[in-house]
């Protein structure tokens, strides 16, 4: 079980925990592939999705491991809710707080938005991306997908490309994977990486070659298309033929790298089509392991709480 | 009517008088410093291992009114002050509407005559309405008392119209204000940064707020204005400063007792009672700015006293906004971090808090010599307490401070005379 009521973020979650969570998700995922019955060991209690910024794989995989876990799952339409008319985060928490409500998934756009919900209601706040911040149950579905593959994380090569300065996948995905032991390298853009991050304990470049040289693991970032408007970098052609993934440059990992991306990908951006049909791919398998170590994370919060 | 002030170690920087022995005030102002035999008191304070020093000025608060009164007004404001132990505040034009005109400038008169007595010296803004297309009427703001300009909050973003405001206002004698900050550069809300990295929450870069200051003092060195920065938090900043007074430039700096005590190292628990601007910076910047009061290179230390309603708060960190009350933790903060620490003398502390804003101010205040007004603060170096924000006076709590454990307090203030806070009275 795990020994909080919040899953707020990586940062503060021991080596411990995510193995118990990683070992946890093991047994749902032949849940989710059809290949065991369903569970009902949530039954009878309330997951809510409170999603401030749109989301298609995040929140289905939500909605999909509350369900398999027996749970009833409301979703709170933000854009035709109360938080239209000025609401605000708390009032909203207490709110569906006071609806008896046992878990509330929120993603929001702002950092640190679920730690003040989660000292705010009863309910177990599980972070499903916070601004910059965090994106806890994406890394840990990483995590358990680089698990599968791998086997462990002892000395693995780890390389995220892309815009990493404003990303919570890669925030999250440095806190774990440094604690598991494996060694991180960020790259991208001099604009959209920042060397204060190697305070994560990380190394950061803006050599790709250098960066995906020997990689075990190479995750490559999506690019939000309005940072070109920002003017961090000049267009999307000339992003992707000098920071886009193929499979020329993909030849300087190991033999049996694997490809990783969060998803949405746009390809022909950030990878190339070519790339991705290649084989080296675990992209669509990431999404099946995310509604499993959801399921996985429900569980022990549930068995923390009784 | 006689009051005499018994007994207490008297600091006054401007005389550079220190001892234990008593002060006698008669309407407002101060008559003697000694002991009387042939006199007698017909009111008598006992400053008994207290110090008795000029009354202390905050060169930046924010006291909200008029148009934002449920996070503060005049009333409240005087009143978290004299509780702080001051006895003069300067506050800042960013109210609805904003002090750009004599008219504003006369409601705040008018509120502090019917407050408890402290001083309130308003500050006009630069441009009209804070909007930084043209000058606010400054001289009739001065006609009518203001004490500087200042566009606090916001920075003249146009080179051009900041020098127009310092030429124009050099005749009038007062200083101009400056809030630092290059906008281009920020839209975060912490220090830019490792930590920012580590919270996940966009930076404020220190080079937002070095290029104003290197640009405020180039424009002031060429107009020769009195230019004041307001609240550095940088050690960039104080090397600026440093480099701008060998030149002779007239310039003068504040800090605030959060910027020589925390650092952006405490912003995890997304509490937006630790957001300010500018934000709490790096262990390197703090020592720093510690280094520069002890040197004299920044002279003052200011509140930037930014009263904000708990609703307003208690948000995402992010959507909060900026600014904390600091006019009932200033002493003790700076106190404890500054004297009892031994970086600095009781003497110095007095000088930052009180003498140097009047000097920069241009005002008669900050020193009790005799014949001075006896704008005086009686202060109990020794008692050591845990700040608890739920006693403060402000209408607001929005402190980081609040469960830290300090040194020192305010027990009397006395503004002309009169005691207008009396410690558990």
């Amino acid at each position: 079980m795990l020994n909080r009521k919040d899953l707020l973020g990586i940062r503060d979650l021991s080596k411990e925990e995510i193995m118990m969570i990683l070992e946890r998700a093991e047994g749902m995922k032949s849940i989710v592939l059809g290949n065991a019955p369903k569970r009902n060991d949530l039954n009878g209690e309330t997951m809510i999705t409170l999603f401030y910024e749109n989301s298609t794989r995040t929140r289905m995989a939500f909605t999909a491991a509350g369900k398999y876990m027996g749970a009833n799952v409301l979703d709170l339409g933000v854009a035709t809710s109360s938080v239209k008319k000025g609401e605000t985060l708390v009032d909203t928490g207490i709110t569906l707080d006071r609806m008896g409500t046992e878990f509330m998934v929120l993603r929001h756009s702002m950092s640190g938005a679920p730690h003040l919900l989660a000292k705010n209601v009863k309910a177990s706040v599980i972070n499903a991306g916070d601004g910059a911040n965090e994106h806890p149950t994406q890394a840990l579905l990483d995590f358990y997908t680089i698990y599968e593959k791998k086997g462990g994380f002892k000395n693995l090569k780890v390389t995220i490309i892309g815009d990493i300065a404003h990303s919570r996948v890669a925030r999250s995905n440095v806190f774990g994977l440094t604690k598991l032991g494996a060694k991180v390298t960020l790259a991208g853009p001099g604009t959209l990486t920042a060397k204060s991050m190697e305070a994560l304990g990380c190394t950061v470049t803006t050599d790709l070659k250098e960066a995906v040289k020997d990689a075990d693991i190479v995750m490559a970032l999506r690019i939000q298309l309005e940072r070109q408007k920002g003017g961090l970098f000049p267009n999307l052609r000339e992003y992707s033929q000098i920071y886009g993934i193929d499979e020329e440059i993909f030849k300087y990992a190991k033999e049996d790298a694997i490809l990783m991306h969060p998803a949405p990908v746009n390809r022909g951006i950030e990878l190339m089509p070519e790339l991705i049909d290649s084989g080296v791919s675990v992209i669509d398998e990431q999404v099946t392991n995310g509604v499993a170590v959801r399921m996985a994370i429900l569980e022990l919060l549930r068995e923390g709480r009784a | 009517m006689k009051l005499c002030i018994k007994n207490g170690k008297i600091i006054n920087p401007n005389t550079n008088f220190e001892a234990v022995t008593d002060l006698w005030v008669e309407e407002g102002k101060v008559i003697y410093i000694g002991e009387r035999n042939d006199w007698k008191a017909d009111e008598t304070i006992d400053a008994t291992d207290k110090w008795v020093v000029p009354g202390l000025i905050d060169l930046h608060v924010h006291f909200r009114a008029p148009g934002f009164e449920h996070k503060e007004d005049i009333a409240s404001g005087a009143a978290a002050a004299a509780k702080g132990g001051f006895t003069t505040v300067c506050c800042m034009p960013n109210t609805k509407p904003v002090i750009d005109n004599e008219c504003v400038v006369e409601y705040i008169n008018a509120m502090a005559s019917r407050a408890n007595g402290v001083n309130v010296l308003p500050i006009g803004a630069i441009t009209k309405d804070q909007a930084g297309e043209t000058l606010a009427d400054i001289g009739k703001m001065v006609e009518h008392g203001i004490c500087a300009i200042s566009e606090d909050g916001k920075t003249v973003a146009n080179a051009g119209l900041m020098k127009k405001a310092m030429q124009y206002v050099k005749p009038f004698n007062i200083p101009v204000m400056s809030h630092t900050e290059e906008k281009t550069l920020t839209g975060g809300a912490m220090n830019a940064g490792e930590n920012a990295q580590l919270f996940g929450i966009k930076g404020i870069p220190r080079e937002a707020e070095e290029i104003i200051v290197a640009r405020d003092i180039l424009l002031a060195k060429y107009t020769g204005v009195k230019l004041h920065l307001c609240h550095i938090s940088t050690k960039g900043s104080v090397e600026i400063i440093r480099f701008a007074k060998m030149q002779g430039v007239n310039v003068t700096a504040e800090t605030a007792p959060h910027y020589f005590t925390l650092d952006d190292s405490i912003l995890g628990d997304y509490d937006a009672n630790k957001k300010m601007s500018p934000p709490l910076r790096t262990k390197e910047d703090v020592a720093a700015i510690k280094a520069a009061l002890q040197e004299g290179v920044i002279d003052v230390i200011a509140t930037d006293h930014a009263p904000h309603h708990y609703d307003e708060k208690n948000v995402e960190f992010e959507a909060a906004p900026f600014g904390i009350v600091g006019l009932e933790t200033s002493f003790a903060v700076s106190h404890t971090q500054l004297v009892k620490s031994g970086l600095i003398s009781p003497m110095a502390l007095v000088e930052r808090m009180s003498s140097k804003p009047a000097q920069i101010l241009g005002i008669d205040k900050g020193d009790i010599s005799v014949g001075k007004v006896a704008d005086i603060t009686i202060l109990d170096p020794e008692v050591t307490y845990k700040i608890d924000p739920t006693k403060f006076v402000s209408k607001s709590k929005n402190t980081p401070f609040g469960g830290m454990e300090v040194t020192g307090d305010v027990a009397y203030t006395l503004v002309n005379g009169r005691i207008v806070y009396q410690k558990n009275a």
